[in-house]
C-alpha cells in the first residue's frame, strides 16, 4: 500500500516556498492561511496515517519509503527516504499538532509585526525541517533536519535582528549547536565505517554483530551522538544558548525552544536505543548529565525574574529528565515525557506570551502582578500548565514524570541518587512555577498606570489554542497510566516494537524486569514525591503570597547564593574567558604576527635583499649610450684578441 | 563532433578575443555584448559537451591526439574525464557570470579587460583539457598573463604589489614544474626509447622512488602555491583584496582549482609512491590551513579578505579529502572544488555588489542591511550558509564526503578537520551579524538600492546550483566516480606493490594495464 | 684583373673602424645611426668578398637578407629618432639617460 509519507513534510515546504518567494507581495490573511493550512494539512494527514498504522499488526508497523538516491559514493549510499513507525508517528503528531496550534496563535501574536510574512515563512521552514528530522530513515537525513531546525532556530531567535541581543543570541545558538553537530558527524563516521550503512534499519540490525558490547567504538560513537544531543537539547555543557534564545518571539520559544526542536536529542537517543543499550558507559553518562542538568537548571530558575527565562530554565531542566529516562534505558518514558512536556510547556510559553502581549512587551515579573482578573482565560489555562509541570496527580506531567522517577530508581541502570536528585528537581520545579504564578497573576499590580490601562485579554485566535493545549495537558497523560495504579500503559505498548530491539539485546535482558521491587515501594516513592511537591508549593505560597517580606529578607541574607543563581553560575562568563577570548586573541596573533609579520615578512624580506643587491649592481649602468658602445667595442676587441692569440 | 568539441570549447573564447581586437575601443557596449555572447556560446558548447559525455564510461573521452612538435613527442593531446568535465562546466558558467557582473564596474580600458577575460578563459579551459604535459604547462603559464593584467590594471589601490606578488609566487612554482617536466621527458626516453609528454603514457612509466620523490616535490610545490596550501597562501588575500570583483571570482572559482586539479591529474596517479610518502605532511599542512584560515578569517575587518581566508580553509578541506586516497575522500574533494567555486564565487560577487554601492568593504561600515536590502541579504545568507556547509546546500555534501573519507584514512585528521566546520560557522555568522543584522548605524546604509535585475540574474544560477548539488548531487558524483576510482586503484595498487617490496609493480589506467615491473630493492 | 681578397677585407675593416669610431665619438643620434649602417655594410662587404672567393652563392643570399633587415631597421630607427626628437627636442645621445637616476 502506498502511504506517500513525503506528503507530510511536503505541505510545509510548499507553504514555505509560496510565502518565501512572494514575500512582501501577499497580504497577511493569505500568508497566514497558507502557513497554517500547510501545517494543518500535515497534521491531518499524519493523523490519518496514525490510524492506518494502528490498523496494522504491531510488528508490521514500520513503513519505509525511499524517494531517491541522495549521495552515492563508492560503497557509501544514502537515500532521501522516510520511515514511519510508532516512534516517528508520535513525533510527527506532536510536531504537527503543536505547530498547528502555535501557528494559529501566532496570527494573533504577530499581527502588528512588520515581518509578518517573513515570520511565517521561517516557521513553515522549521516545521519542514523538523518533520525531515523525525521522519528520516537514515542518520544523514536526520542530520539534515537536525541542522535545518538549527538554522530556523537561528533565523527565528534573531527574528528581530535589529536588536543586537537577538542577533547575538541567534548566532550563539547556531554556533553552540554546531559544536554538538561536530560530535554528531563524527559519531556517524564511526557507525558508517563499522556497519557500512547509515540506514536505521540496517544499522540496528547489524550493529549487535559489528560492535562489541561495551567496547570503545560503540561507546565513542554513542557519546559523540550524545554530544550532538546536548547541543540540540541544551544539556550541560552546551545548554547556554537556550536561555538566550528567548530573544525570539514568544510563540517561537514555545514551538522550537520548548515543544519540538529541543526534544530532538531525546528522539535521536530513543531512535538509537539499540546502540545505546550496547554502551552501558554512555548510558550512565547520559543519565548523570541529564540529572545534573535537571538539577542545576532548576536552581537557576529559582532566582530568575524574567518570565520567559524561568520557563527556559525549566525547559532545560525538564529535558534533563528526559535524558535521565534515556540514561536508565527507559526510552519509552523519555518519549512520554517529551510528549506531555511539549503540551504543557507550549501552553506555558504561549500563556506567558499572552501575558507579555497584555503587558506590551514587559517580561520582568517584578513589574507584573494581579493579572488574574484582567486575563482570565490566560490565567486558567496557565494554571493547568503549571499543575501539569509540577506533577500534580491527574495532570499529564504527573504520569510521565513519575514514570521517569520510578525508572530512575528501579531500572538496572538507575540508582537511589538519581531518584533523590530527581525528586529534588521536581520540588524545585513546583516551587519556581508557583513563584511565577504568584508573582504574575496574584497580588497587587506593580506595573505603572499606563501599562495598567493597556491590560487586556488576548484575542480568541490566541486563547483558543491555549485552551486546546490545556485540554491536552490534562488528558495527554492518560495514554500511559502506570500499572501500579491499575492502568494500561498504551503508550509504551505502542512504542514497544521500536524500543524492544534494544531491550532484547543480551546485555539488557533484565532491564524491564523491575519486578524485584514490590508495588508497595513504587506507591511509597510516588506518594513521597507528590508530598514533597505539595510542600514546595506551600512554601512558594508562603514566600510570595502570604509573607512577601520574607522572600526579600531571604534574598539579602543569602545574597551570595542569590547572585550566583541569578548570574546562572556565570557559565557564559566562564566560556567567554576560557574559550572565546583566547580564540579571538589567538586569531589576531596568527593574522598579524604569523601571516603578516612572519610569512609575508620573510618573503618581502627576500625581495628587499634581492632589490638591494640589484641597486648595487646598477651603478654599472651609466645610462650613456656612448659608454655602452665603447665597452661593447672593447669587449669585442678583447674577445677577438683572445681568440687570435690563444 | 566528438573529437572537435574540446577544441571548440577551449579556443572559442580566444577567437572571441581576436574578434574584439577589431572593435573600436570607444564602443564599450558592443565590446561588452560581444564578450558576453562569446562567453555564452562557449557555455552552450560546454553544455553540449556535457550532454555528449558518457557518465559511466571509464577513461578519457573526446580524445584528440595530433602531433605538434614530434621531435620531442609533444602533441596536441586533449581529453577529459568526469573531473575535468565538471571543472570545465564551472569555468564556462562562471565566465558568463563574470561578464555580466563586470558590466558596470569596469569603466576604463573596457576592451582590454574583456579581451583579457576571454584569453583567461581559454587558458583555464586549456589546463583542464590538456592530456599532454607540455600543453598543460603552456596553458598554465598562458593563464598567468591575463590574470596579471586583470589584477594589475583594474585592481584596487595596492594592485601593483598584489599583481607582482601573485605572478612571482606562481612563476616560482611553475619553473620547478618545468624542470621536473624536462626530467620526466628524458626519463621517458630512456624508458620507452622515444619522447612523449602524454600524461597517459607517463602514467605507465615506472619511476624509482628516489626520483619520484624529487619530481613529486617539484610538482607538488607548484600546485601547493596555487591551491594555496599553508604556508604558501599569503599571496591569496592580497590578490583577492586588490583584484576587481570578476577577477576575484575567477581566481577563487577556477584558478585555485588548478592546483588541486594538478594534484589529482598529475601528482597522485603519476607518482603514487611518493604521494603515499607525503600523505602525512600534506594532510597536516591541509589541517593547519583549515584551522588557520578559519581563525584568521574570523578577525578580518575587510569582508573580501575574510572570504579570501575562508578559501584557504576550504581548500584545506579539498586537500585533506584528496589525501585520504579513498573513493569518498577524493570524490568529496573534487565535488568540493566545484562547490567552493560556486559558493565563494557567489560571495565575492555579493561583496562586489556591496562595494559598488558603498565603495568600502570594511565590516564596520555596515550593519542593518537586512532592513534596507532584504533581497541582497537573502542571497548573502544563502551563499554564506552554503559556504558553512549547511545540509541541503552543496557545501555539506562535499565536506561530509571529505570527512567521511578522511575518517577512514585517519580518524584523528577527521576530528581535527571537523572543528573547521564549527569555526566556519563562527566567522561567517559573526560577519553576517555585523553586516546585515543589527540597527542601521550609518546613514549611508539607509537608502541603499536593493539588487537590480542584472544582479539577480548573476546570482540566481549560482543559488540554483547550490541547492541542486545539495539536494541531488548524484549526476555530479556519478560522473566523478569512474575517474576517482581509477586514481584510487592506481594509488592502492602501488601501495600493495610497495608493501610487497616492488615499486610501481603494475599500473592500470582505465582499462589498460601495464605490467612493467621495477624493483627498488636495495636502491 | 681580380682584386685580391685582402683589399676587400682591408676596406671592410676600415669602414667598420670608421663606423665604430663614429658610434663611440658622436653624440648625434643620426650620426650614430649612420655609423651603425656603415658597420653593417662593412660586414656585408667582407661577406660578399668571401663569397666571391669561394665561388658560393650563400654569401649573396645572406647579404640580401642583411640589406633588407638594415632597410627595415633604418625605417624603424629613424622613426624612433624622429619621435624622440619630437618629445625631447634634441637628438643628443648623452641627454637620454633616464636609466641613470
Amino acid at each position: 500500500m502506498e502511504y506517500s509519507l513525503y506528503l507530510i513534510p511536503l505541505f510545509p515546504l510548499v507553504g514555505f516556498l509560496i510565502n518565501g518567494l512572494f514575500i512582501g507581495k501577499l497580504n497577511k490573511k493569505f500568508v497566514s492561511f497558507i502557513a497554517c493550512g500547510a501545517v494543518g494539512l500535515s497534521f491531518f494527514y499524519s493523523a490519518h496515517l496514525f490510524f492506518e498504522l494502528l490498523s496494522l499488526p504491531a510488528e508490521a508497523r514500520a513503513i519505509e519509503e525511499i524517494l531517491f538516491v541522495w549521495i552515492p559514493s563508492g560503497q557509501f549510499n544514502v537515500n532521501i527516504g522516510f520511515l514511519l513507525d510508532p516512534l516517528s508517528i508520535i513525533m510527527v503528531m506532536v510536531v504537527t499538532g503543536v505547530s498547528f496550534l502555535i501557528h494559529i496563535y501566532s496570527i494573533g501574536y504577530m499581527h502588528d509585526d512588520p515581518g509578518f510574512s517573513r515570520y511565517f515563512t521561517y516557521l513553515n521552514l522549521f516545521v519542514f525541517s523538523m518533520l525531515i528530522l523525525v521522519l528520516a530513515n537514515n542518520y544523514l537525513l536526520m542530520f539534515v533536519g537536525w541542522e535545518g531546525v538549527g538554522l530556523c532556530s537561528y533565523l527565528l531567535i534573531g527574528f528581530w535582528f535589529e536588536k543586537k541581543s537577538a542577533s547575538d543570541a541567534g548566532k550563539k545558538a547556531f554556533i553552540v549547536n554546531r559544536i554538538g553537530d561536530f560530535g554528531f558527524l563524527l559519531g556517524l563516521f564511526i557507525i558508517f565505517w563499522q556497519v557500512g550503512s547509515l540506514d536505521f534499519a540496517t544499522v540496528f540490525e547489524k550493529a549487535p554483530a559489528m560492535f562489541a558490547v561495551g567496547g570503545t567504538l560503540i561507546t565513542a560513537a554513542t557519546l559523540l551522538l550524545f554530544l550532538g544531543a546536548t547541543g540540540k537539547s541544551a544539556q550541560i555543557p552546551l545548554f547556554v544558548w537556550l536561555p538566550d534564545a528567548m530573544e525570539g518571539p514568544t510563540p517561537v520559544s514555545a514551538l522550537i525552544h520548548a515543544a519540538t526542536m529541543v526534544t530532538a536529542g531525546v528522539y535521536m537517543i530513543a531512535r538509537s536505543n539499540v546502540l545505546y543499550m550496547m554502551a552501558p558507559t554512555t548510558l550512565a553518562v547520559v543519565a548523570i548529565v541529564g540529572m545534573a542538568t535537571a538539577f542545576f537548571a532548576g536552581t537557576i530558575a529559582l532566582a530568575q525574574n524574567d518570565i520567559k527565562r524561568v520557563l527556559a530554565y525549566s525547559t532545560v531542566s525538564q529535558l534533563g529528565y528526559m535524558f535521565v529516562a534515556c540514561g536508565v534505558a527507559a526510552f519509552g518514558a523519555g518519549i512520554f515525557h517529551l510528549m506531555t512536556h511539549s503540551f504543557f510547556k507550549a501552553l506555558l510559553f504561549l500563556g506567558s506570551g499572552s501575558v507579555i502581549h497584555a503587558m506590551a512587551g514587559q517580561q520582568d515579573m517584578r513589574y507584573m502582578g494581579g493579572l488574574k482578573k484582567h486575563l482570565p482565560a490566560t490565567y486558567w489555562t496557565f494554571m493547568v500548565g503549571t499543575l501539569a509541570i509540577a506533577g500534580i496527580p491527574l495532570f499529564s506531567g504527573f504520569f510521565s514524570k513519575d514514570e521517569i522517577l520510578w525508572k530512575a530508581f528501579s531500572s538496572q541502570y538507575g540508582s537511589t541518587w538519581l531518584w533523590v536528585f530527581g525528586v529534588a528537581a521536581a520540588a524545585m520545579t513546583a516551587f519556581y512555577m508557583f513563584r511565577l504564578v504568584y508573582l504574575t497573576f496574584y497580588g497587587e499590580g506593580r506595573m505603572d498606570s499606563h501599562a495598567k490601562e493597556h491590560l487586556h485579554e488576548s484575542p480568541k485566535v490566541m486563547t483558543i489554542p491555549l485552551m486546546l493545549l490545556a485540554v491536552l495537558s490534562i488528558v495527554g497523560g492518560y495514554v500511559g497510566i502506570p500499572h501500579v495504579l491499575g492502568g494500561i500503559n498504551y503508550f509504551e505498548n505502542f512504542l514497544e516494537p521500536v524500543l524492544h530491539a534494544g531491550q532484547n539485546l543480551p546485555v539488557a535482558t533484565h532491564v524491564l524486569t523491575s519486578g524485584s521491587y514490590s508495588t508497595g515501594t513504587e506507591l511509597l516513592l510516588m506518594a513521597s514525591s507528590v508530598i514533597l511537591v505539595l510542600l514546595s508549593i506551600i512554601l512558594a505560597w508562603y514566600l510570595y503570597r502570604k509573607n512577601t517580606d520574607l522572600s526579600g529578607k531571604l534574598r539579602t541574607s543569602m545574597s551570595g547564593l542569590h547572585k550566583l543563581l541569578l548570574g546562572k553560575y556565570f557559565v557564559d562568563e566562564l566560556y567567554g574567558a576560557v574559550i572565546i577570548r583566547p580564540i579571538v586573541n589567538g586569531s589576531l596573533f596568527l593574522w598579524k604576527i604569523v601571516d603578516v609579520f612572519l610569512i609575508d615578512g620573510l618573503i618581502n624580506g627576500l625581495a628587499v635583499v634581492i632589490g638591494d643587491i640589484s641597486t648595487g649592481l646598477r651603478t654599472v649602468q651609466t645610462g650613456r649610450l656612448r659608454t655602452y658602445a665603447t665597452i661593447f667595442l672593447a669587449g669585442v676587441v678583447v674577445l677577438l684578441l683572445f681568440v687570435l692569440l690563444r | 563532433m566528438e573529437d572537435r568539441i574540446l577544441t571548440l570549447v577551449t579556443f572559442f573564447p580566444l577567437i572571441g578575443a581576436v574578434l574584439l581586437l577589431f572593435v573600436p575601443k570607444e564602443r564599450d557596449d558592443s565590446v561588452k555584448s560581444i564578450a558576453l555572447i562569446i562567453a555564452f556560446i562557449t557555455f552552450l558548447f560546454s553544455l553540449m559537451m556535457y550532454s555528449m559525455f558518457d557518465p559511466v564510461a571509464n577513461g578519457m573521452q573526446f580524445e584528440v591526439n595530433i602531433p605538434w612538435i614530434s621531435t620531442f613527442g609533444i602533441s596536441y593531446h586533449l581529453g577529459i574525464d568526469g573531473i575535468s568535465l565538471l571543472l570545465i562546466m564551472l569555468t564556462t558558467i562562471l565566465s558568463v557570470i563574470i561578464m555580466i557582473s563586470s558590466w558596470n564596474s569596469i569603466k576604463t580600458g573596457v576592451k582590454g579587460y574583456f579581451i583579457s577575460m576571454l584569453m583567461l578563459e581559454t587558458g583555464m579551459l586549456g589546463v583542464f583539457v590538456s592530456l599532454d604535459l607540455f600543453l598543460f604547462y603552456v596553458f598554465w603559464e598562458a593563464m598567468l598573463i591575463p590574470m596579471y593584467f586583470i589584477i594589475g590594471v583594474w585592481g584596487g589601490p595596492r594592485k601593483i604589489y598584489a599583481a607582482i606578488k601573485f605572478v612571482l609566487f606562481t612563476m616560482f612554482g611553475s619553473l620547478l614544474m618545468l624542470v621536473a617536466l624536462l626530467y620526466l621527458m628524458f626519463m621517458y626516453h630512456s624508458f620507452a626509447g622515444e619522447y612523449s609528454f602524454s600524461i597517459l603514457d607517463l602514467y605507465k612509466m615506472p619511476i624509482p622512488l628516489g626520483a619520484q620523490t624529487y619530481i613529486f616535490l617539484a610538482f607538488a610545490l607548484t600546485f601547493a602555491i596555487k591551491v594555496p596550501i599553508w604556508p604558501f597562501h599569503t599571496w591569496l588575500p592580497d590578490a583577492h583584496v586588490e583584484a576587481p570583483t570578476a577577477g576575484s571570482v575567477i581566481l577563487a572559482g577556477v584558478l585555485l582549482k588548478m592546483g588541486t586539479y594538478g594534484f589529482v591529474r598529475i601528482c597522485l596517479p603519476m607518482f603514487p609512491e611518493a604521494t603515499l610518502q607525503f600523505v602525512p605532511l600534506i594532510s597536516i599542512l591541509a589541517l593547519i590551513g583549515i584551522i588557520y584560515g578559519a581563525l584568521v578569517a574570523m578577525v578580518q575587518r575587510d569582508i573580501k579578505s575574510l572570504v579570501a581566508y575562508s578559501s584557504v580553509s576550504h581548500l584545506g578541506f579539498v586537500m585533506l579529502g584528496m589525501m585520504a586516497l579513498n573513493v569518498q575522500g577524493l570524490e568529496g574533494s573534487v565535488l568540493q572544488m566545484i562547490n567552493h567555486g560556486i559558493s565563494t564565487g557567489a560571495l565575492f560577487l555579493i561583496v562586489g555588489m556591496l562595494y559598488e554601492r558603498r565603495h568600502t568593504r570594511m565590516i564596520a561600515d555596515f550593519g542593518g542591511l537586512a532592513k534596507s536590502m532584504p533581497v541582497f541579504s537573502t542571497f548573502f545568507m544563502i551563499a554564506s550558509l552554503s559556504s558553512i556547509g549547511l545540509p541541503l546546500t552543496n557545501g555539506f555534501v562535499g565536506e561530509f564526503l571529505i570527512l567521511l573519507g578522511v575518517y577512514k584514512a585517519n580518524p584523528v585528521y577527521a576530528i581535527i578537520g571537523a572543528t573547521g566546520v564549527i569555526l566556519a560557522a563562527c566567522y561567517m555568522l559573526w560577519m553576517l551579524q555585523r553586516v546585515i543584522f543589527g540597527k542601521i548605524t550609518k546613514p549611508e546604509n539607509e537608502k541603499l538600492k536593493d539588487l537590480d535585475l542584472r544582479e539577480k540574474i548573476i546570482l540566481i544560477p549560482l543559488v540554483i546550483l547550490i541547492f541542486w548539488i545539495g539536494i541531488y548531487p548524484k549526476p555530479f558524483l556519478e560522473r566523478i566516480e569512474p575517474a576517482v576510482k581509477n586514481i584510487v586503484s592506481i594509488v592502492n595498487s602501488s601501495r600493495t606493490a610497495s608493501e610487497a617490496g616492488m615499486s610501481k609493480g603494475y599500473k592500470c589506467v582505465g582499462d589498460r594495464c601495464d605490467t612493467h615491473t621495477f624493483t627498488t630493492g636495495g636502491k | 684583373m681580380i682584386v685580391p681578397i685582402e683589399h676587400y677585407l682591408i676596406l671592410s675593416a676600415l669602414l667598420f673602424a670608421i663606423g665604430a669610431g663614429g658610434v663611440i665619438i658622436s653624440r648625434n643620434l643620426i650620426i650614430i645611426f649612420m655609423s651603425i649602417e656603415l658597420m653593417l655594410n662593412a660586414a656585408n662587404l667582407s661577406i660578399i668578398a668571401f663569397s666571391l672567393m669561394h665561388n658560393l652563392m650563400d654569401g649573396h643570399v645572406l647579404v640580401f637578407i642583411v640589406m633588407t633587415v638594415a632597410a627595415a631597421e633604418a625605417a624603424v630607427g629613424l622613426a624612433i629618432i624622429i619621435m624622440v626628437y619630437r618629445k625631447r627636442d634634441t637628438i643628443n645621445a648623452d641627454k637620454f639617460n633616464l636609466m641613470k637616476r
